[in-house]
């Protein structure tokens, strides 16, 4: 690590005040970024923590969804249970060590393509609230490790719709025990939609083609011997594009009959 | 009969091991634990390309850096020996292996990603790294060599410019069998060909690598504390070779260390680097390796690319084996590197069957990557899996029963002396197999796949055999293979005037249970409770000359010499307890701690010899002298040969490849047992790394000589939820007939036996899937057997 001053402000007002200097940059739960500054890789001037804001925290549901503060630790969200679905996937999230200390907000404003919270967002619709607006999900996820996010915005809260079912598929790469594929499909009154993580080589995708084919029959069957192009998939030491492709497919149809 | 271990905790006790006390409680003391005043940390900075010119190191302003005590290049090490090798190999034509030099810091080119460029020995760790970074490089990127086959081909870029090739050797095994093995395959009934990988693995002991240097100014003497599986072995390559310092002036101490698995036998430049700069600098000079830095320096394992074909006469009798495999030896020659493909590899290759005639051809490459050598099995589970992924392969082309097949062309009878040079002193291995089968219930199987495929599920079955040779090693025998060193083991047995005893052994704890288990065996011989002994190990300034652990040659080796070295106390303290019980000394018995005059009820306790050894006011000066402490070396006849028959069951999901273990059972024979429960968590261990190579372990590189599997993110190891629970049976036991205690040893078994089991399990699930498929390599992941099953 390199030397960096660090802060721990008790409002999102103090947290963006202290983001406006050069060089600063939020820490939420440090999985991520810890990591990245122990190996030398970023070079923050200054670190200001997130997790002591207390509006940042916790859980809220609501008659139609639940609310979840940006600096919420993925343990918590485990252990809600509002959207069952939301929780069985925090619950899968790295080991309990990660899962006490990493945040959904850490998660989604870092966007890593195979990561779980993407999924959901986009599979349940999030609207994702940052210190100046709200972002639909289907607009903030832009592309590997992109959001919409600017300089110095940060995740404050996500809120998410109750679906009528939802399930969420993960394939665990088997080193990292990220997504080496995740799938979540949710059907809501709005229509079945089907998310995509650990796949693309653009990240978070909806597969729209097993949206409509869900639409028209949320059944298993209904996606039979589907899976959806291989080009523009991610490739690797755990995984070939054709794989991932075609565990998408599989994937899919096992969160539907999981619904 | 087994022993139980009787009421003092003796041999065939399943004591627990009192060295986990200190483990558990966070009160070890490893190598990072020991902080000296005044110490300095050096950071290496390392060459991030894999073969390049260095045209210029430039420290000038890295050397203006807060904090920085100085800075070291190759330049600084220009006349200093580089780091030995500790083994020539002659190859097929007579002639010694092309033997590179291995400077401490590289010196006119960098040959592999990590590859030490320089050192900055600074006041703190960050300082040290914060300077390194200020480093001028100008490195000329050259053409990397990856593959071994490339490697080899005419007009390859050299990895060392002053070697004719990158070929290391080309090894033929018999030589002289070569043509009659031909003949033979020529008049085979049936031949089965196999091409296979076995991947290259990178160790990962859960402690990295740590080295302390210490100069004393007053006395001359050199300390070097160093994260070792054996510190006599480090102080003789690194005293005589690399820094020319006698042994009487260096003291090598590996205390504690946390797993070692093979890697941390060898001798690394960082070791040698403390030593040098502590002098240099005139300060403690420490090196922690973070997990991201051993991923690039510590020596890694396997890495064979092998061909091997089995022939059969018309009655499935093997008839011939011939093999031709290509061996990654890496940039340089680790420690015992050019061994591990040749005299631990081709002389196994008979494993447990009676083939007349053996023919095995090894090339060992150069290439742009970290030098590869011994791993937990070394050599041998090399052998192991090609073997008997072979075997497997010709029972499914033959339509036989891969256990009948196997049982039909068992050695049965012993000594047997086989082709590739041992000699076999025991074994029984229908008995093995016997206690196998009636471990895993075959009969079941077939329910038990329908079971799964009404799941949707393919299960598979795999059963294999292994032999190891362990007991490392017969001094003149290995001298003539081409070993620079001797491969003995010794024993200091001290006992004190109130009659505990301390014993001094050159082999080293990592994680084996030492401390527990051999004064289990001191117990047993002379009727005294094992806490009556204590165990030191690991201190070149205590043990006398050791040769260290590995090869599982502890017990088989350092056992034997303590087995010796306690005779001898015996015999003196016989002497002893003669003189006071005034009777003579062929009459002495010694029996639960009691020596006595036989036939009668006079008797002299065990501490009262003792204390007489000691306080020699009535004792026999004029015949023996005072004190009871003996030493012993002792140097194997032979190797010993443990041997098993494993089994593994699968399942492999047909829509995304994943594979199950559902059960995994180890039957061996490891002879007589000093501690039933270590011996099981050992087997289990290795059946752990085992199932790490099988399903999820992979080093690798890409085209340019980057590692792509270069931390946890992309290196799976394996993890509790990843194993079963496993049925582990040692009650086959022909003990070995040439060491006191008819011990085999058993700490790589389940690393070598394991791997051929699982991969011969998903085979069978597949092919009971309908899919037309011999082999997946290693690691068998879901993309691998999803890949297989598309054809
Ligand atoms: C061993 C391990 C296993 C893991 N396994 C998984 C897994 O299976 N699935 C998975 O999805 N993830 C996994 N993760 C990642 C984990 O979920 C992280 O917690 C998460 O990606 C980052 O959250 P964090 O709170 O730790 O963020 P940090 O590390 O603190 O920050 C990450 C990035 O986001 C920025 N940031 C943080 N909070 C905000 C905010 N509120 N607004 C704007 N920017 C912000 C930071 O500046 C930084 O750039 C794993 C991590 C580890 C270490």
């Amino acid at each position: 690590m390199y030397e960096f001053e660090f802060v721990r402000p008790g409002s999102v007002a103090e947290a963006i005040k202290a983001l406006g200097e050069d060089e600063a940059q939020p820490l939420s739960g440090g999985q991520t970024l810890i990591p990245t500054l122990k190996q030398r890789l970023a070079m923050p001037s200054k670190l200001v923590s997130l997790t002591g804001i207390a509006e940042m925290q916790g859980i809220t549901a609501s008659g139609d969804g639940v609310s979840v503060g940006g600096a919420t630790c993925h343990a918590d969200v485990a252990a809600d249970g509002t959207i069952p679905a939301l929780s069985a996937l925090a619950g899968g999230i790295g080991d309990p060590a990660v899962r006490n200390r990493g945040t959904i907000g850490g998660s989604l404003a870092n966007n890593d393509p195979a990561a779980c919270y993407p999924a959901a967002a986009l599979g349940l619709g999030a609207t994702i609230k940052t210190n100046k607006r709200e972002i639909a999900a289907d607009d903030y996820f832009v592309g590997l490790f992109e959001t919409a996010l600017d300089e110095g915005e940060i995740v404050t809260a996500v809120t998410f719709p109750k679906p009528e079912a939802a399930n969420y598929q993960k394939f665990e790469q088997p080193a990292s025990r990220f997504a080496l594929v995740g799938v979540f499909v949710a059907k809501t009154g709005g229509g079945v939609r089907v998310a995509v993580t650990g796949a693309s080589e653009g990240g978070v995708f909806r597969w729209s083609a097993a949206e409509e084919a869900l639409a028209k029959d949320f059944s298993a069957s209904a996606l039979d011997g589907m899976a959806p192009d291989a080009d523009g998939m991610m490739s690797d030491l755990h995984g070939t594009a054709a794989y991932r492709a075609h565990l998408v497919g599989v994937l899919t149809r096992r969160a539907v009959a999981a619904c | 009969m087994p022993k139980d271990g009787g009421p003092n905790g003796g041999i065939g006790a399943s004591t627990t091991r009192r060295e986990d006390v200190r483990f558990l409680s966070g009160t070890g003391n490893y190598t990072d634990d020991i902080n000296i005043r005044g110490q300095a940390y050096v950071h290496f900075l390392r060459s991030d390309v894999a073969h390049g010119r260095l045209n210029k190191v430039d420290t000038s302003e890295a050397a203006k850096m807060p904090g920085v005590v100085r800075i070291f290049t190759g330049a600084d090490f220009e006349g200093i020996g580089g780091l030995p090798c500790g083994w020539c190999v002659t190859d097929k034509h007579g002639q010694p292996m092309q033997e590179p030099a291995h400077p401490v810091l590289a010196q006119g080119k960098v040959r592999h990603v990590g590859d030490p460029i320089a050192a900055v020995v600074a006041e703190t760790p960050e300082q040290a790294r914060d300077a390194a970074e200020m480093i001028e490089l100008d490195i000329e990127e050259l053409p990397a060599v990856i593959d071994m086959k490339a490697a080899l081909e005419d007009g390859a870029p050299k990895v060392h410019d002053d070697l004719t090739s990158n070929l290391c050797y080309d090894w033929g095994f018999v030589e002289e069998n070569k043509d009659a093995v031909a003949k033979a395959f020529d008049e085979a009934a049936h031949v089965t060909t196999l091409e296979l990988r076995n991947q290259r693995l990178v160790a990962n002991p859960m402690e990295p690598r740590v080295a302390i240097g210490d100069f004393n100014r007053a006395t001359g003497d050199h300390t070097l504390y160093t994260t070792s599986q054996n510190p006599h072995v480090i102080r003789l390559l690194m005293g005589a070779f690399v820094l020319g310092i006698p042994e009487h002036k260096l003291r090598v101490v590996a205390p504690d260390v946390g797993g070692g698995f093979g890697t941390k036998i060898f001798h690394y430049a960082e070791e040698a680097f403390c030593t040098f700069a502590a002098k240099a600098v005139n300060r403690p000079v420490k090196w922690t390796s973070s997990r991201s830095e051993a991923f690039i320096s510590d020596a890694h394992g396997r890495d064979h690319v092998t061909t091997i074909q089995l022939a059969l006469d018309k009655d499935n009798n093997f008839t011939a084996l011939r093999t031709d495999t290509h061996a990654n030896m890496g940039a340089y020659l680790s420690t015992f590197a050019p061994s591990v493909p040749t005299w631990l590899h081709g002389t196994l290759m008979a494993g447990n069957y009676k083939t007349p005639l053996i023919y095995v051809n090894v090339k060992a490459v150069f290439t742009n990557t970290v030098p590869v050598d011994a791993y937990r099995g070394a050599g041998r589970p090399e052998a192991t899996f090609q073997l008997e992924r072979v075997i497997d392969k010709a029972a499914r082309e033959l339509g036989v029963d891969p256990v009948e097949l196997r049982r039909q062309n068992f050695i049965t009878e012993f000594p047997y002396a086989t082709p590739v040079a041992v000699e076999y002193d025991t074994g029984d291995y229908h008995g093995t197999m016997d206690v196998l089968e009636s471990m895993i219930d075959r009969a079941g199987f077939d329910a038990r796949r329908k079971e799964s495929e009404a799941r949707g599920k393919l299960r598979g079955l795999g059963v294999n055999c292994y032999i190891e040779a362990c007991g490392i090693a017969p001094s003149n025998l290995v001298g003539q293979l081409g070993a620079r060193a001797g491969l003995y083991e010794s024993a200091t047995v001290r006992v004190n005037a109130t009659g505990g005893i301390v014993v001094m052994t050159g082999s080293h704890s990592h994680g084996q249970g030492h401390e527990t288990t051999f004064p289990q065996v001191i117990a047993e011989m002379i009727g005294i409770d094992a806490s009556m002994v204590e165990i030191e190990h690991g201190d070149t300034d205590k043990a006398p000359m050791g040769m260290g652990t590995y090869g599982s040659r502890s017990i088989a080796v350092g056992g034997s010499a303590m087995v010796r070295a306690a005779e001898k106390v015996i015999n003196k303290a016989k002497k002893i307890a003669a003189h006071l019980l005034e009777a003579s000394e062929a009459d002495i018995e010694l029996a639960d701690g009691q020596f006595s005059v036989a036939g009668t009820d006079k008797a002299v306790a065990w501490g009262d010899v003792c204390l007489a050894a000691y306080v020699p006011h009535n004792y026999p000066l004029e015949e023996i002298e005072p004190g009871l402490e003996e030493t012993a070396f002792y140097d194997p006849a032979n190797f010993t040969y443990p041997s098993g028959a494993y089994a593994c069951e699968v399942e492999v999901d047909p829509d995304t490849g994943k594979v199950e273990i559902l059960s995994f059972a180890a039957a061996d024979d490891f002879g007589n047992i000093i501690n039933p429960m270590i011996v099981d968590g050992q087997v289990h261990g290795g059946i752990g790394q085992g199932i790490g190579q099988a399903l999820l372990e992979s080093c690798v590189y890409d085209e340019d000589g980057q590692l792509l599997s270069a931390s946890y993110m992309d290196y799976a190891m394996p993890r509790a939820s990843d194993v079963p629970f496993y049925a582990v049976d040692h009650s086959s036991q022909t003990p070995c007939t040439h060491n006191p205690l008819g011990v085999k040893g058993c700490g790589e078994a389940g690393a070598i036996g394991s791997p051929p089991a699982i991969v011969n399990a998903v085979v069978d699930a597949l092919r009971s899937g309908g899919h037309d498929i011999y082999h997946v390599d290693m690691p068998v992941s879901p993309s691998r057997v999803w890949a297989a099953m598309q054809g």
